[in-house]
């Protein structure tokens, strides 16, 4: 049916809702509209937010079964909270230079760089701290072997360039 | 200590200073973790892309049927030629009886000449073997074909005397090791002889099929697994798979088969093109490899192949096949059926003896009845077309009775199979098909006992309960967790453990955990698509899982390198299938452009994508990478398709809408290509270009001319001596990444 998008409102929700069912269904392994809860993180993820692990938490809160979590969430469930997520613009993306400042934060040589040992004790014992699995993945492109430290500009400039760009419009 | 009422500004500080540190660590960790979700999905939707394009052969198959169809009704050889090239895409090639084969593919007289540097093999084989095949392979040395075909002949001896179904038992070797799909890929097989240890009286091995095919040394692991199961016979357990087929090595088959193997063997082309160098189907790599000697090399095999055991099961508890099992998986019969008999599971079975013993009569004089060594399908027709083969040549109308008769026959029948079926009255061609020499074998249809090879070598398990037909791949069923069950139940088995898909960790668990799939072949869609497996069974059961990835280049890539180049090779296949449905695109989308204004929505971008292409991906998600500009959220979607078409090599002289034709229809061209091109040489002369070309153009509504077909050959570097290395050709119809 060729019908013409609308601009208003049912439209775009309408739209939103056919990429969160979009970003869910590719990880809805046994075509059953449920998916994973280690799971939801990546998907909320790939839809253009940036939660921290609390804000996480607390989505999943609202997304989980009531009586018993049973490891899975359901499409149904899930949709309504998303989608109000997206609509509220919420987790909003980490501009450029906000990162930048962060790492510069934790120079405090105001070198330039942070070294591997500064990088790992930052990410591993502060804030929500990163599973060694997640640090060696972060160093395996960010650092630079020779001098063992992270230039953190080039590698921000690094990572952005990868990241098409598709937040919800 | 005096302080005042405030806070010592030191303490202030660093503490500030701390949580800024904090909050600093939370905001990187947050993008982050973004980062690496996105990159989760990336990886995803790619390994979907792979996987949809890879088994979306349904249209190809449905288009090649249709054209054979379209053949038989509307083409008429006006002259010798045309007959001769019609009759060679309609008339199967030899079929060797025993006594034949020995004959043909004799080794004895052939010398080994002093300045061959390879290993020399003698029977009956020893370890030692082994050894200098493996380091010989290592160095890319080449076994001289007098040993090649002398271990086939010794291996179809040894695969002779097993059974259907293998047992092994794990108080005799106390370990079994089981690999899956290696598809010519021989550092891999390499890697688990590496990790894993040689196969020996205290190390078995159960290689679950598809060996071949894909790879580029699909050979050399053939010998290699050969010469283990020779020297460690008891140790050593080979399955077929579904590429251990003659149909499916050749890509192209006879008239009898013809169909169900462009099924099939379709979905093994639409895997090539589209991801890594589709030249290497193993008869090619065969003959390339074996100029003199190549086809009586290709004969053996084929001949091995049928002799390859059907099932291993172990400890009467694990069964291991090649593909799954069905609701009608019946392993009483299976253990009991020849196995031998079923050359090649795409090609039918022998025609009702009424319907063409007139014509079989005038062909050659011979009665084509049953030969006794069990050679299915085909009568043995003479290989060259020769005047006296084609039905009375003088009469056009029969000669194409004769072929609309025979491919028609076929047609039905694998209609019927694959549930298409356009015939009401059920032909009684098939009903009587008990195997004329072995009137005292039980009564099971030659058709029951097809099924259930075809069946066990090509099923997948869905997650659905049920069971329905694997219409994607042409054969065999998708079976649910039911089936499954059931089949436990019934033979008291603990678990499946099969092959024949691609996991991206080299193994994955289904149904339960009670279906394993283990799959060997590591990087096979691009280098670091994903890793390979083998498991290990105690006594216990218990599977212990290794996996590798066998590229030294994947290993020092990082996870957003490799799911970058993976993912090039994913989305550079997806533009090619947009590229080829290019006017189909442009109509959906003026369906959503009633203006005229040649802008869309992103939004109805990907619905009327899909809705042209059918292949069930998440478009908004891949949005992104195959859409680079818009306006404010609309798409200019002529400039956009143009730079598609942008993307492929100077072909400018072509007209577009040729160029989508030979895209869309590519490997169904290359099948036909090859039924030509009968000697495997991969060149088909101009003239048979000429003649193909035009049949096809026709059957596609086309309007090409004389002019236009030759423009076609110009516009790639023909051979001068008349001949078209096809390869060639449908490379130059290939996306090639626009350089920047």
């Amino acid at each position: 049916m060729a019908e013409q998008e609308g601009n208003g409102e049912d439209g775009a929700v309408a739209e939103i809702e056919k990429k969160i069912i979009e970003a869910f269904e590719v990880f809805d392994h046994e075509c059953n509209k449920t998916v994973d809860v280690r799971e939801i993180g990546s998907i909320v993820r790939s839809l253009g937010c940036f939660p921290t692990e609390a804000e996480l938490h607390e989505l999943l809160a609202k997304v989980e079964e009531e009586e018993e979590p049973t490891g899975y969430i359901h499409l149904e469930k899930f949709l309504p909270v998303m989608t109000k997520v997206l609509l509220n613009r919420s987790y909003r993306p980490i501009p450029e230079d906000v990162l930048l400042h962060a790492f510069e934060a934790l120079d405090e040589n105001k070198c330039g760089y942070l070294t591997k040992d500064e990088l790992v004790k930052h990410m591993t014992e502060e804030g929500e701290p990163f599973t060694e699995e997640e640090m060696e993945e972060m160093l395996s492109s960010a650092l630079d072997p020779e001098t063992n430290t992270v230039h953190y500009r080039d590698y921000i400039s690094m990572m952005i360039v990868d990241e098409p760009e598709d937040l919800p419009q | 200590m005096g302080s005042g009422s405030s806070v010592n500004p030191n303490y202030k500080y660093s503490l500030q200073k701390s949580e800024n540190a904090f909050k600093a660590a939370v905001l990187i960790q947050r993008w982050y973790r973004r980062y690496v979700a996105r990159l989760e999905m990336r990886r995803r939707c790619t390994w979907r892309i792979f996987q949809s394009i890879e088994y979306a052969c349904e249209q190809d198959q449905i288009k090649l049927h249709n054209f054979f169809s379209y053949l038989m009704d509307h083409f008429t050889p006006s002259s010798s030629k045309e007959r001769d090239f019609i009759s060679r895409m309609f008339i199967s090639g030899e079929s060797f009886k025993e006594a034949e084969l020995e004959r043909y593919c004799d080794y004895e007289s052939m010398e080994v000449p002093d300045s061959y540097t390879g290993p020399h093999l003698s029977f009956p084989l020893l370890p030692d073997h082994a050894t200098a095949l493996l380091e010989a392979f290592k160095q890319k040395q080449q076994l001289h074909a007098r040993y090649v075909l002398n271990l086939l002949h010794e291996t179809r001896k040894h695969l002779k005397q097993l059974p259907n179904i293998s047992h092994v038992s794990t108080c005799y070797s106390e370990e079994v090791t089981v690999c899956g799909d290696l598809h010519g890929q021989l550092d891999d097989l390499f890697l688990i002889f590496y990790k894993n240890g040689l196969p020996s009286p205290s190390k078995s091995y159960v290689f679950n099929g598809d060996f071949v095919d894909r790879g580029k040394q699909s050979l050399e692991i053939l010998i290699i697994l050969f010469t283990f199961l020779l020297i460690y016979p008891k140790e050593v357990h080979l399955n077929r798979g579904n590429h251990e087929d003659h149909m499916v090595n050749l890509r192209y088959g006879f008239c009898v088969g013809l169909i169900t193997m462009s099924v099939a063997s379709l979905q093994n082309l639409t895997e090539l093109p589209f991801f890594c160098s589709y030249r290497y189907g193993f008869a090619k790599e065969v003959m390339q490899k074996y100029k003199v000697h190549g086809k009586k090399i290709l004969k053996m095999i084929q001949n091995v192949f049928c002799w390859l055991p059907l099932a291993t099961l172990i400890d009467q508890k694990v069964l291991i096949i090649h593909g799954g099992v069905s609701d009608t998986t019946d392993l009483d019969m299976l253990e009991k059926i020849q196995r031998n008999k079923f050359i090649s599971v795409l090609r039918g079975k022998k025609r009702k003896e009424s319907n063409r013993n007139v014509e079989i009569q005038e062909v050659n004089g011979e009665n084509a009845e049953a030969d006794p060594a069990g050679n299915e399908a085909l009568p043995s027709l003479p290989l060259q077309p020769r005047p006296a083969q084609a039905p009375s040549m003088a009469n056009r109308l029969e000669f194409s009775r004769w072929v609309r008769q025979t491919v028609q026959e076929q047609i039905e029948w694998c209609r019927r199979l694959v549930d298409i079926s356009e015939s009401e009255d059920e032909e009684p061609t098939y009903s009587s098909m008990v195997s004329l020499t072995d009137l005292d074998a039980p009564c099971w249809t030659r058709q029951e006992e097809w099924k259930q090879i075809l069946d066990i070598l090509w099923s997948d398990p869905m997650p659905q309960e049920g069971c329905r037909e694997n219409k994607v791949r042409g054969g065999g069923c998708y079976f649910g967790p039911d089936v499954t069950a059931k089949i436990l139940e019934k033979y008291n088995l603990q678990f499946l453990i099969r092959s024949h898909e691609c996991k991206q960790e080299g193994y994955e668990f289904c149904h339960n955990r009670k279906v394993l799939t283990i799959f060997s072949a590591s990087n096979y869609y691009e280098i670091g698509s994903n890793r390979g497996a083998y498991v290990k069974l105690g006594p216990d059961l218990v599977p212990h899982f290794v996996q590798y990835q066998a590229n030294k280049t994947a290993h020092t890539l990082t996870m957003t390198q490799r799911i970058s180049r993976v993912e090039e090779s994913a989305f550079r296949a997806l533009r090619e299938k947009l590229f080829a449905h290019t006017s189909a695109l442009i109509s959906a989308f003026k369906a959503y452009d009633k203006d005229n204004t040649g802008r869309i929505t992103l939004s109805n971008w990907a619905t009327a994508v899909e809705s042209v292409l059918h292949l069930g991906l998440p478009w908004r998600m891949l949005r992104p990478q195959l859409v680079r500009t818009t306006e404010d959220g609309m798409l200019e979607y002529k400039s956009w398709l143009d730079d598609l078409a942008m993307e492929q090599r100077s072909q400018e002289r072509i007209q577009s809408s040729l160029l989508e034709v030979i895209y869309r229809n590519r490997s169904n061209l290359e099948t036909i290509f090859r039924i030509i091109d009968r000697d495997h040489s991969g060149l088909i002369s101009f003239e048979e270009f000429h003649q193909t070309w035009k049949l096809f153009s026709s059957h596609m509504n086309i309007e090409l001319t004389d002019d236009g077909i030759n423009d076609l050959v110009r516009s790639i570097d023909f051979n001068k001596d008349g001949n078209i290395d096809f390869n060639e050709f449908l490379e130059a119809f290939r996306l090639v990444k626009q350089t920047q």
